[in-house]
């Protein structure tokens, strides 16, 4: 009896959150809300079922998120008796700091990298369980499942630990941290075809709808509310339109599609011509630019 | 589209893990490239970096350089090499492919390692101009080592060589003289160009003497069956699922065989025997489960077991319980390994102490020759006996991977130093069993009204470790209390005037004067112990043979420039002249002690003052 390959990573991946579980003290799991983010807490409910997860989760809100984002993390929370923390950057807030008006990368250093630190100091985590995936972007490939990071909570490509067969090394000392990967080995396709089989809940700006949208800078922005500011040659356009990944939304443009289902969204992943992270103006700041973000502490 | 049948079609492709092997030079990336490109696992928008890229940073000229698809970090990319392990994915019809991509300079045998641990099958990349080279060795060695069963050898840049069959068949018969004593059980050999794409997805006209199946066929015939899913039942326990006062489950993933409702089990700590009474799989209740997967069990009967143990079936005879073993060990540090030195093993559900007692040989990777050493450096291999502080359950490496295999962890800073795969378990400690007499530490130290402990003084040769251990020696005696001195000048006159000044001869010397100051504490006496004790870790390695409050580390803390003056014995002299290798201070390195538990400036009092300073120290600590 062989198992499949999706049963192979299910199986992968609950063994991955059980180890966390289990070898450290203050473990977190990051929700970030996204299909990933679903995906890991499936994952994590089903590790520990019939129990409750045996951590909390965390949100580092930029308040720059879509509107449906947050409802539907409000219900999830509800449904599942979560015990999720939401962090927000305040002195970011208390400076308005924003996409718009300081540009993507101050705005995603201020909101989510240094918000992140300011969570991870503040309860102390030891473990912080993200859902990024190897395959997401070229420096990911090389990304551990432990991924070390210092008191500074730096990343060191360089000093990473050999990670040999799943005898992952969970040992750290009082102040460093690690972030842990359990979907490092899941596509984006495996990724659908896991939220299709097992009838998970996704944000529904997955699905084409029709919303409203301007065009900036070769984006489809959806405006999700006043503070897009709308320049005078920018039309609103109601458009059938779905997100393939989901940020802060003046930052990720939307793709138009008629992809009302999790099966559609399948059918068109298999036709498409185009990455996920297409969509996501952070990447494109300069040519490495994950791999300088990661260095400095994003996710 | 028939989304259903796609999603069946989808389940029944394979997961096949592959590995490759070769150098920068051999076209390795522009292989990777390659199979992601004609598979179309590339989209446009990372086609289009890709093109960018190539202009900048590209060796195709104004050509796409596919290679630059796969080559990850920035750093790398500028330096044209790749330094790490990276993973790729991609699919066809029959296949999902997972792809560890490793270097192949000779001091990244631990990234080698790293991939081989988790891979089905290995494609050890040959340059078809060069021939079998001393890498090719190399690599073959380690992916054996690692127990990959299937190879397939791709011989590259046939394009170059104008699809010559003779200079392939030599190749091969080169290669199959290499591997003779290998334990391979599937072998292709494939002349292709991965520039040029030719026999990679389909066979190419130009090599029509060749009768095999293209690169992308040899992979999926790969029969990617976990042999020990034949074996007996083992279920390392990973997580007490204790969710409520009613349901005790215990999780984790199978590493041998299939579990079914009812089955009779024991574990590896207890010969208690039960019945697997539910199995809690992903999808609910399962009526029996596999190997690899992620499950929850319960038993009819609760039994006190916890992380670290292992369940299994009653006929296992697999799974041994140890506390010696005999291994092969890759080292993967700078700081090299050296034998008697305390490190922690990492096991599939358990971290234990322990520290490898023989270096029986290491292994000449290029040469595949055994040779006597007396320690390893990064990127050695070897055969050594381990021993571990308590007994665990372990399996050699081939009969089961999971629960033969171990990694080596530095105490101090954590750093992943070693890897090991279990060769077999050794069964000397367990034929001597440890005699319980009736008369005791307790009772001795009582007739001797004292409480014993160590105090281990460490410092430079000269700091005035000796002198202030005598002068401690006659304050205790005075007030009636039994001791005893040990010295390490004294020491290497008898016990271990076999050792000389080697860093792994100095671990030795310690190891054992570490052990006599424990026999001492045990026959209840207070201990002193004056060596210079240049390493932390063997510090430590003393210290973990005590309870806490026995053992007492005094730093006799005189600077080198002090000790050097004072020169009792003339050895500095004769150091600084080359007369004397191997000096603590000059040419050997003295690691201060981090948090010890009194340090003494001799600058600031003389022996007598600083020997009162022990002595009221020892008071607050109640031993006198």
């Amino acid at each position: 009896m062989s198992l499949s390959h999706l049963e192979k990573l299910e199986s992968e991946s609950i063994h991955i959150i059980r180890e966390v579980a289990s070898e450290f003290e203050n473990p977190v799991m990051l929700y970030s809300i996204g299909k990933d983010s679903a995906v890991m807490l499936h994952l994590a409910l089903k590790a520990f079922s019939p129990g409750k997860l045996p951590f909390k989760l965390l949100h580092v809100d930029t308040t720059w998120k879509f509107k449906e984002m947050i409802k539907f993390r409000d219900a999830i929370e509800k449904k599942y008796e979560l015990d999720l923390l939401v962090h927000i950057n305040e002195e970011g807030v208390k400076n308005n700091i924003g996409p718009i008006t300081h540009g993507s990368k101050l705005h995603t250093d201020v909101m989510k990298t240094q918000a992140l630190k300011q969570a991870l100091n503040k309860y102390k985590f030891d473990a912080a369980f993200g859902g990024a995936r190897r395959d997401e972007e070229k420096s990911r490939a090389k990304e551990r499942v432990f991924s070390f990071r210092d008191h500074q909570h730096h990343w060191d490509p360089k000093n990473q630990r050999p990670e040999l067969w799943n005898l992952y090394n969970t040992k750290i000392t009082k102040g460093e941290s690690v972030r842990v990967f359990p979907l490092s080995n899941w596509t984006e396709l495996d990724v659908w075809q896991y939220i299709y089989q097992e009838k998970i809940e996704i944000v529904p700006l997955y699905l084409a709808a029709i919303r409203p949208v301007i065009k900036r800078d070769n984006l489809l922005l959806m405006v999700d509310d006043k503070r897009l500011d709308v320049k005078e040659h920018e039309a609103i356009e109601n458009k059938l339109v779905r997100f393939r990944t989901l940020g802060c939304y003046p930052l990720t443009g939307a793709i138009e599609s008629k992809a009302k289902s999790v099966e559609e969204i399948i059918i068109e992943l298999i036709k498409s011509k185009n990455s996920e992270r297409e969509g996501r103006a952070i990447d494109k700041d300069q040519i490495g630019s994950m791999e300088k973000k990661k260095q400095e502490g994003y996710f | 589209m028939d989304l259903e049948k796609f999603f069946q079609d989808q389940n029944k492709k394979k997961q096949v893990k592959i590995l490759t092997c070769g150098s920068v030079d051999d076209g390795k990336s522009t292989l990777l490239g390659r199979l992601l490109f004609d598979s179309q696992n590339i989209f446009l928008d990372q086609m289009d970096q890709v093109q960018i890229e190539s202009e900048k940073y590209g060796t195709q000229g104004k050509e796409i350089d596919l290679a630059l698809l796969v080559d990850g970090l920035q750093a790398e990319r500028e330096q044209g090499i790749t330094i790490d392990v990276a993973y790729r994915y991609f699919e066809t019809s029959n296949c999902k492919f997972i792809i560890a991509d490793t270097p192949g300079h000779e001091q990244y045998t631990r990234n080698m390692a790293t991939g081989a641990s988790n891979s089905d099958v290995a494609i050890i990349l040959i340059d078809a101009q060069k021939g079998v080279l001393e890498q090719t060795r190399r690599h073959s060695f380690i992916v054996n080592l690692l127990g990959i069963k299937h190879i397939v050898v791709a011989i590259n840049k046939m394009d170059l060589i104008n699809y010559n069959e003779n200079v392939f068949e030599t190749i091969v018969d080169d290669y199959k003289e290499l591997i003779k004593n290998f334990t391979f059980t599937s072998i292709n050999f494939i002349p292709l160009s991965a520039l040029k794409g030719d026999n990679v997805f389909s066979n190419f006209e130009n090599t029509q003497w060749y009768k095999g199946s293209p690169l992308i066929e040899a992979l999926e015939k790969v029969n990617v069956l976990d042999s020990s899913q034949n074996n007996e039942l083992s279920f390392p326990i990973q997580w007490v699922n204790r969710s409520s006062a009613n349901f005790r489950g215990y999780s984790g993933t199978i590493t041998d065989g299939k579990i079914s409702k009812g089955d009779l089990i024991t574990t590896i700590s207890s010969n208690i025997q039960t019945s697997v009474k539910n199995i809690y799989g992903s999808k609910g209740e399962l009526s029996e489960a596999y190997c690899g997967q992620a499950i929850t069990l319960t038993l009819s009967e609760e039994l006190d077991i916890s992380r670290g143990d292992i369940i299994i079936s009653k006929k296992n005879e697999q799974i041994i319980k140890a506390d010696q073993f005999a291994s092969h060990l890759i080292w993967m540090d700078q700081e090299p390994m050296l034998p008697e030195r305390n490190y922690i093993f990492r096991f599939n559900n358990s971290y234990i102490n322990g520290k490898i007692t023989d270096l029986v040989h290491s292994i000449n990777i290029n040469s595949y020759e055994e040779v006597a050493s007396k320690k390893l450096n990064l990127n050695d291999i070897a055969y050594c006996k381990v021993a571990i502080d308590k007994t665990h359950g372990i399996s050699s490496y081939s009969n089961n991977q999971r629960l033969g295999s171990f990694v080596i962890i530095d105490p101090y800073n954590n750093k992943t130093i070693g890897a090991g795969m279990i060769d077999h378990a050794l069964r000397r400690s367990s034929n001597i069993s440890w005699h319980e007499m009736s008369i005791d530490k307790k009772t001795r130290s009582e007739l001797n009204s004292q409480t014993p402990c160590v105090v281990w003084f460490t410092g430079l040769s000269g700091s005035g470790k000796s002198t202030i251990a005598n002068i401690l020696e006659q304050k205790l005696h005075a007030i009636g209390k039994r001791t005893y001195l040990l010295d390490g000048d004294n020491v290497r006159h008898g016990l271990n005037k076999d050792l000389g000044f080697t860093d792994t001869d100095r671990v030795e010397n310690i190891r054992r004067v570490a052990e006599v100051s424990k026999l001492m504490v045990d026959a209840g006496l207070i201990t002193l112990v004056s060596f210079i004790s240049p390493f932390k870790s063997e510090r430590q390695m003393a210290r973990n043979l005590l309870s806490s409050d026995e053992f007492f580390e005094i730093f006799v803390n005189t600077s080198l420039e002090e000790c050097e003056k004072r020169d009792p014995k003339g050895l500095y002299k004769k150091a600084r002249a080359g007369d004397l290798k191997n000096f603590t201070g000059i040419d050997s390195s003295y690691e201060e002690p981090e948090n010890p538990d009194l340090i003494l400036n001799t600058s600031s009092g003389n022996a007598e003052q600083l020997t009162d300073q022990i002595i009221n120290f020892l008071k607050d600590k109640n031993k006198i």
